[in-house]
């Protein structure tokens, strides 16, 4: 089945909608729609803004710009490396968002400056694009960048298990795996106001890059004699994935799996063209991520879900289905 | 009107690949570049369409210098034709023709009619038309070819560079390929092929170019490079050459000597 991608983005942004709605709307305290909808408008009782405005919709706004970043990056790597297999994580930004984040628990930084964490995630993920750059300006080999970017992967996730392994107390351990677990919770106006300018400099510098990426499809030679600069459309996907990648990792932790698995779903329904999979792709992750994150609202046993185990669960076996129904197709 | 690359000097980690090598590719004739592996041919071609950095020479394209010219500029004026035709995703052969007029539009432009018109004219040349719902994964070779040649006719560049078009195709595909490149020369096109079929450039080329350990060893018609003398000293073969029907022909026929120590490949 394939649909027009002008018709799929409609009913992407319909749903998108919906799911941001009922992300509102659930939660501990009961609250009534219109109630919602007069919170938002700022004319509901103060209690009821307090919960709306500062307590869910924070949470909501990052689940948002933080899936549509991994959709859209994981849709632009994809293209980019010509590679189905590639997502955020393999470019190493991931792991070396954490790593920053790993090392800021493990000084205990964020008792002297609450913003620590996020902070230093972003140097972690800018880290790991300047060595990735500069690697990658030197030799134009797709498989380089590959292989670069899980060289840096590899070294970052080493890093955590360091710094992890001399971890002071159970206790900043136990900081540590639960913030590379993922979450969205309890998350303020700030983590948004922190993360969102870098999350719209990411999209913003991968704006326009459809073309290069179609035509990339042909080899980098052929895509360079149709005009495409093609070390500029590589530090276009490179930069901007890892910065909106990178601040997203700050306030949300490592989430897996959103940029490997959507990209797959859009392409069974609008083909395998990479500039029809872009937009389609970030509005898919944020209506992923919201879902995953109105999941781990649900009370199981003693302890709370943590969203990347979430999305873990929801994406490993549905790309493992998509890998079986398109087995033919990717050649 | 031509393409004229002079003296041109490649060298890739101290390896010499291309060694003061010129050449010109003339509007509306068919320049056939031709030598056995590893003697810089794909280097050369390459170089002119300017995939490679040379470490010295110059490449103009009448009075302008190709370096000045910007990649997309660059795009309008030489077309390109990929060794083995890859391609990277299961794409419809209506999309990838399409991406041939990339050099004529804006990031965010869509094809109007008008760029519809000149697919559907290149489609029609190239016997294409049958495949356009077709994904390219489920082309043959020789449907894939074509519809390469048809990608890089549609930018409507003034010269085509293809890099051994008719590789492992069958004879019915390789002379229809010949064919489209003929056809391409003679209504004005100037047209570079790398070519391993000797027969074929005899045919179909006017011009040959003969290059050896990243030299040019011979220049001119094909009767005036594929000469005994030549091809022994180049290839190490013998040729047997007859006549039918006003007709001549050539084919490899034995070896003679060794091959040269062939330095390392250089597309690592």
């Amino acid at each position: 089945m394939k649909i027009s991608p002008t018709l799929l983005i409609s009913l992407l942004g319909l749903l998108l909608l919906m799911v941001t709605f009922l992300s509102l709307f659930i939660g501990t305290t009961p609250i009534p729609a219109q109630e919602i909808l007069s919170a938002l408008g700022g004319m509901a009782d103060k209690n009821i803004e307090i919960i709306v405005l500062e307590l869910r919709l924070p949470r909501v706004l990052i689940g948002l710009l933080a899936g549509a970043s991994l959709g859209l990056s994981g849709a632009a790597l994809q293209g980019l490396l010509r590679n189905p297999l590639a997502d955020p994580g393999i470019i190493g930004v991931s792991s070396s968002a954490g790593l920053g984040a790993v090392i800021s628990i493990y000084f205990g930084m964020s008792s002297l400056f609450p913003l620590s964490i996020q902070i230093m995630s972003m140097l972690g993920a800018l880290g790991a694009t300047l060595i990735l750059s500069m690697i990658s300006s030197r030799d134009s080999s797709v498989l380089t960048l590959i292989l670069a970017g899980i060289g840096i992967s590899s070294l970052a996730t080493a890093a955590i298990s360091l710094t992890m392994n001399f971890a002071h107390s159970p206790m900043s351990l136990q900081d540590m795996v639960m913030w590379l677990l993922g979450s969205l919770e309890n998350r303020t106006m700030t983590d948004v106001m922190l993360a969102g300018p870098f999350i719209f400099l990411g999209w913003f510098i991968m704006r326009g890059i459809g073309q290069g990426l179609d035509a990339s499809s042909l080899g980098s030679d052929t895509a360079q004699s149709l005009g495409i600069n093609i070390k500029h459309l590589r530090m276009k996907v490179i930069i901007g994935s890892a910065i909106s990648v990178g601040a997203t990792v700050s306030v949300c932790g490592a989430i897996g799996f959103v940029g490997l698995v959507v990209p797959h779903i859009i392409r069974s329904l609008v083909g395998h063209a990479p500039s029809r999979i872009l937009v389609p792709s970030a509005l898919l992750g944020a209506i992923l991520l919201s879902l995953a994150d109105l999941i781990t609202r649900i009370p199981i046993g003693h302890g709370q879900l943590r969203l990347g185990v979430v999305t873990a669960f929801i994406g490993s076996p549905l790309f493992l289905y998509i890998i079986y129904k398109t087995r033919g197709a990717m050649r | 009107m031509m393409i004229k690359a002079h003296n041109i000097n490649v060298s890739i980690k101290g390896h010499v690949i291309l060694d003061n090598a010129s050449l010109s590719i003339p509007k509306g004739k068919m320049t056939g570049l031709i030598g056995p592996n590893g003697a810089g041919k794909s280097t050369l071609l390459r170089s002119i369409m300017g995939f490679v950095d040379i470490t010295s020479g110059i490449i103009k394209l009448d009075d302008i210098e190709l370096s000045n010219l910007s990649i997309k500029d660059r795009a309008k004026k030489i077309s390109y034709a990929a060794q083995g035709a890859p391609v990277h995703w299961p794409l419809d052969v209506n999309h990838i023709i399409a991406l041939g007029r990339i050099p004529h539009l804006d990031p965010w432009q869509k094809i109007s009619d008008l760029d519809r018109e000149i697919i559907r004219d290149a489609m029609i040349k190239t016997d294409t038309l049958h495949l356009a719902d077709r994904l390219t994964t489920s082309l043959s070779g020789g449907e894939k070819a074509c519809v390469m040649l048809a990608r890089a006719m549609v930018s409507q560049a003034d010269y085509l560079c293809a890099d051994e078009p008719i590789a492992s195709l069958d004879p019915y595909h390789q002379l229809q390929v010949m064919n489209i490149l003929q056809n391409l020369a003679k209504e004005g096109h100037g047209v570079l092929i790398i070519l391993h079929d000797l027969g074929l450039a005899k045919r179909y080329c006017d011009e040959l170019v003969l290059m050896h350990q990243g030299k040019i060893c011979a220049t001119g018609t094909p009767n005036d490079v594929l000469t005994e003398e030549n091809l022994d000293k180049t290839y190490h073969i013998k040729i047997s050459r007859w006549h039918e029907n006003g007709d001549h022909f050539i084919a490899p026929w034995k070896t003679s000597g060794h091959p040269d120590h062939k330095r390392p490949d250089h597309k690592i």
